[in-house]
């Protein structure tokens, strides 16, 4: 391999702690949504790099079922997300405390 | 340096560059937009891991279909322009933080890895079966058919579940 799977290891952790720092810091509930993505996709990154190494394409298989659970999940989530602009006018999650304690 | 090496570093660049957009910019937009570039841009990825098929999907489902649903949910919220300001605060600086030492743990045990030769690469056959649909599909369809057909009850359950909670009235 021309590219050590090293690296692609470590490009996938730089883009789960991006996704991390998002959904930490961010206050837009769509916004977080995305960082989220950007977690899954990093997830992804992993299981191809280290299907790369083995030569086993279960890796491939495991992040084709990622890629389907992210599409059910954005759809479900959206429309959490509209659900709750409906009823609060507002998509910022530190707003929405009516859960907290 | 060879072709794959360069192809790397550019798509590597692309991805964290547009990914750090995602999470910076203040436009949920602008943040939608980004997030297509980081889309792409580990398509490109992908496919230097051999896994074309994955690419392909990736470019279909997630720069495509997921996206159009961001966007959409970002006009019918016309959030376009609002954004909450960015205000330094105890909670945030401990967020960064604990994101920052994740990093450096992933870091720590990823670096920590034996370095494997991939010694299976050499046999040609296998090289050219690695990755295509051909590949892919057989095995979904043999080794793992009953988790693909259990996704697709769940891709049903959320389709019927979105709208049920985005309906305001059924």
């Amino acid at each position: 391999m021309a590219v050590p799977i090293t690296h692609y290891l470590v490009l996938a952790a730089a883009l789960f702690c991006l996704g991390a720092l998002g959904v930490l810091i961010r206050r837009n509930a769509l916004v977080v949504f995305m960082s989220v993505e950007l977690m899954l996709n990093a997830a992804n990154l992993t299981f191809l790099a280290f299907a790369r190494e083995r030569g086993d394409l279960s890796g491939h298989a495991a992040a084709f079922f990622v890629i389907a659970v992210a599409a059910a999940e954005a759809a479900v989530g959206l429309a959490i997300i509209i659900a709750v602009f409906r009823s609060r006018n507002t998509v910022n999650v530190e707003e929405l405390r009516t859960m907290r304690h | 340096m060879s072709v794959e090496v360069v192809l790397f570093w550019l798509f590597a660049a692309c991805t964290l560059l547009s990914a750090a957009v995602v999470v910076v910019v203040r436009s949920p937009l602008s943040c939608a937009i980004s997030l297509v570039g980081t889309f792409f841009s580990l398509a490109g990825i992908y496919v230097l891991l051999w896994a074309h098929t994955i690419a392909v999907l990736q470019v279909l489902v997630y720069a495509g279909a997921i996206m159009v649903l961001f966007l959409f949910v970002i006009m019918l919220l016309s959030l376009a322009e609002v954004g909450p300001g960015t205000k330094l605060s105890f909670s945030r600086l401990l967020g960064a933080g604990a994101a920052v030492a994740l990093f450096a743990a992933l870091l720590g045990s990823i670096l920590k890895l034996p370095v494997r030769p991939d010694a299976w690469a050499a046999d040609p056959a296998k090289a050219a079966a690695f990755g295509t649909l051909d590949s892919v599909g057989k095995l979904l369809y043999t080794s793992y058919l009953l988790p693909f057909e259990a996704v697709s009850v769940l891709l049903l359950v959320a389709i019927v579940g979105a709208v049920v909670v985005a309906k305001s009235r059924i």
